[in-house]
């Protein structure tokens, strides 16, 4: 529901409004030569015309003299470390004197967050980590509590880097659900849109002016063109067929060449999920937390099983993440893993790109 | 379930020293309120730096810093092999021949007349090497210096009659989870985190440096890749390849991909 406009500089109304509520707000900032989401307080804190160039294996940021604070794609990570946090105590134990062992639950410290420029594409993950850590049969405790407590106000794209293709796999650029508020950047301010009862009771509270139909128009045409803008894509929105029967495709060896097997790639997707246990016990013994952190396919412990480490191989490796994240989610999740965002592109060190591999793998007959 | 063999009585520990700076012998001293406690808990039977000596003790576990380096240090190894129940490699000199492994992609010999007034009084072998050329090693703590948290971790999972984790991913991955920027897709820097193990936490990216792999290689690292990689962002051939040959120049991943590299002519 279109609610209103918001004047650029009444931005730090909105914060405030958030933060009246009980919410730390978190938003996009420069950090070390990235847009990082962190704890944001003041309006100018906002990256104001910062704009990102990407390309396979390189991230840079140009300042400009624009009015935006919202003028660039994305950043190397935004909702998934929130939610799933890189390193999330599960529980602790501690021996007894009669030698049992107790079992002490953690759950994460009750932070209500929200988080100011979030993406079309980080909520399609959002909603994929949903379907994972909530799904059935089990809701994962931790995640729900960050989940629970986050109040997200989305910013459509106006500007795509050359890494994006959420247009092709149907996840952007402009936000559609998932959100509390959802804002159109203009030069002079923001559209502002519901997406929930809070969201409208909160869009209520501030003051807006009346939308026009200029407004609007050059709205429509922005999100065309960030659409228009997109080059990369998907061969298709489900490759579970065209994968599956390409395993022995002569491309996984040669892309096995190129890949580190370093992990980057999984660990700023934002929808991989996959984490490793980690036990740390105090010296003498007697008490020992346990942890989840973030893990990879791409490392030999992930497909350790007793004895036997299933994938040795990068080719092996590489071929599991691209399989699982472009075929078997559907199975899975009902659909593809992959949200269009770009980041294992520009964040992977030596530029390896999910779309060119795709293409290369599942065009053709697999056999040349 | 009876208590593991190792836990029957105070379990009696050494610390030896073989060629080495003494750093990793450090990083156990500085365990702060942790060395008070494992000194209660073991036995610490052999470890100049802090005291005891009593190199020919029979020890349950033995940490050894420093590479072979001098025929003497062969004899020694050996015995403290023959002495000691578990024995566990620390820091880069013990597992790879350290620093010192240069001397052994060049003239050894020209580099000691350079520096010693009496070259004829040193006893030098041609090669540095680890400790795992010359006897068996339970374990490898790699690392210049080690980590005081993984010297911890070993001896706890030791006391339990556990095999203490392996720490062998690249270094990437602990970037990622503290969330910091990568110092070679936003700089150009020649980070060598996709090819060096975890350990460190990713100490240099943190402070926005590269990594120089002072961790040594990671499991199924692709070190010709990365070569590659360096050379990509503007390193030239050679210096691309001395990357590889520092401080774990003598791991075989690194030793060829930085040879093939740094002695080819520019
Ligand atoms: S696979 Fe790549 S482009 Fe797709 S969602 Fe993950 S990081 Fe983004
Ligand atoms: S594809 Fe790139 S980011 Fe992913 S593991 Fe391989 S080298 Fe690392
Ligand atoms: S800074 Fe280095 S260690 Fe960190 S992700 Fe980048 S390449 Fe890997
Ligand atoms: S980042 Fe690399 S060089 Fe720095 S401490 Fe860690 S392993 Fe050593």
């Amino acid at each position: 529901m279109e609610n209103g406009f918001l004047c650029r500089d009444r931005f730090q109304d909105l914060l405030e409004a958030l933060r009246s509520l009980g919410y730390q707000c978190i938003g996009p900032q420069v950090r070390d030569g990235a847009i990082l989401f962190v704890a944001l307080v003041a309006a100018e804190e906002l990256p104001r015309g910062v704009r990102d160039i990407q390309a396979p294996g390189s991230y840079r940021l140009e300042r400009t003299a624009g009015p935006r604070f919202f003028g660039w794609a994305n950043g190397p990570q935004a909702l998934k470390p929130l939610v799933f946090a890189p390193r999330e105590v599960l529980w602790r134990a501690e021996r007894a004197e009669d030698a049992t062992i107790r079992f002490i639950p953690e759950l994460p410290p009750p932070l209500r967050l929200a988080v100011i420029g979030v993406r079309a594409c980080d909520l399609a993950a959002l909603d994929l980590q949903d379907r994972h850590f909530l799904g059935p049969p089990a809701e994962d405790a931790s995640y729900a509590a960050r989940r629970a407590s986050l109040f997200l106000v989305a910013v459509h794209c106006s500007d795509p880097s050359d890494s994006c293709f959420c247009a092709s796999t149907g996840d952007g650029p402009r936000a559609s659900t998932g959100f509390d508020l959802a804002l159109t950047e203009l030069d002079d301010g923001f559209i502002v849109e519901s997406g929930s009862g809070r969201g409208a009771q909160l869009a209520a509270s501030l003051a807006l002016d009346a939308v026009t139909g200029d407004m609007r128009s050059e709205a429509a045409a922005q999100a065309e063109a960030a659409r228009a803008r997109q080059r990369r894509r998907l061969p298709s929105r489900d490759l579970r067929a065209a994968l599956f029967a390409r395993l022995e495709h002569p491309r996984w060896a040669l892309v096995a060449e190129r890949c580190l097997a370093c992990g980057n790639c999984s660990s700023v997707c934002p929808t991989c999920f996959c984490h490793a246990g980690v036990e740390t016990p105090e010296l003498d013994g007697a008490a020992s937390v346990h942890a989840r952190v973030w893990d990879s396919c791409f490392t030999q412990s992930h497909s350790y099983i007793h004895g036997i480490t299933v994938r040795s191989d990068t080719r092996a490796r590489y071929r599991q993440w691209f399989t699982h994240k472009l075929g078997s989610w559907h199975e899975q999740y009902g659909r593809s893993g992959c949200v269009g965002c770009g980041r294992c592109i520009s964040w992977c060190p030596v530029g390896i790109d999910i779309t060119e591999e795709a293409a290369a793998i599942c065009t053709g007959t697999g056999h040349d | 379930m009876g208590e593991p063999a190792v836990m029957a009585k105070k379990p009696r520990v050494a610390v030896h020293k073989f060629s080495s700076c003494d750093g990793c012998q450090l990083a156990f001293l500085n365990l702060g309120e942790d060395l008070l406690r494992l000194s209660s808990m073991v036995e610490l039977v052999h470890f100049a730096e802090a005291g005891p000596v009593d190199p020919d003790a029979e020890v349950d576990i033995a940490f050894v810093e420093g590479s072979i380096s001098t025929a003497a240090a062969i004899e020694r190894i050996r015995s403290v092999r023959s002495r000691s129940r578990f024995l566990v490699a620390m820091g880069a000199c013990a597992t790879a021949g350290g620093l010192q492994a240069l001397r052994n992609l060049a003239d050894g010999a020209a580099w000691v007349a350079d520096i010693y007034a009496v070259p004829a009084e040193l006893d030098l072998l041609a090669s540095s090497t680890a400790l795992a050329q010359h006897v068996r090693v339970d374990l490898e703590l790699w690392g210049c210096p080690v980590s005081g948290r993984r010297v911890v971790a070993a001896v706890r999972a030791l006391l339990f009659g556990v095999s203490p984790v392996e720490e062998q991913d690249k270094v990437c991955l602990d970037c990622k989870r503290s969330q910091t920027v990568c110092v070679m897709v936003t700089r150009g820097l020649p980070c060598m985190g996709p090819v060096t193990r975890t350990g460190c936490g990713a100490l240099c990216p943190r402070f926005g440096r590269d990594c120089y792999s002072c961790y040594g290689p990671a499991e199924n690292s692709n070190v010709e890749a990365l070569g590659r990689r360096l050379e990509g962002v503007g390193l030239s051939r050679t210096a691309a390849g001395r990357r590889f040959l520092s401080i774990n120049s003598a791991a075989p991943p690194f030793t060829e991909a930085g040879r093939r590299r740094a002695q080819d002519h520019e």
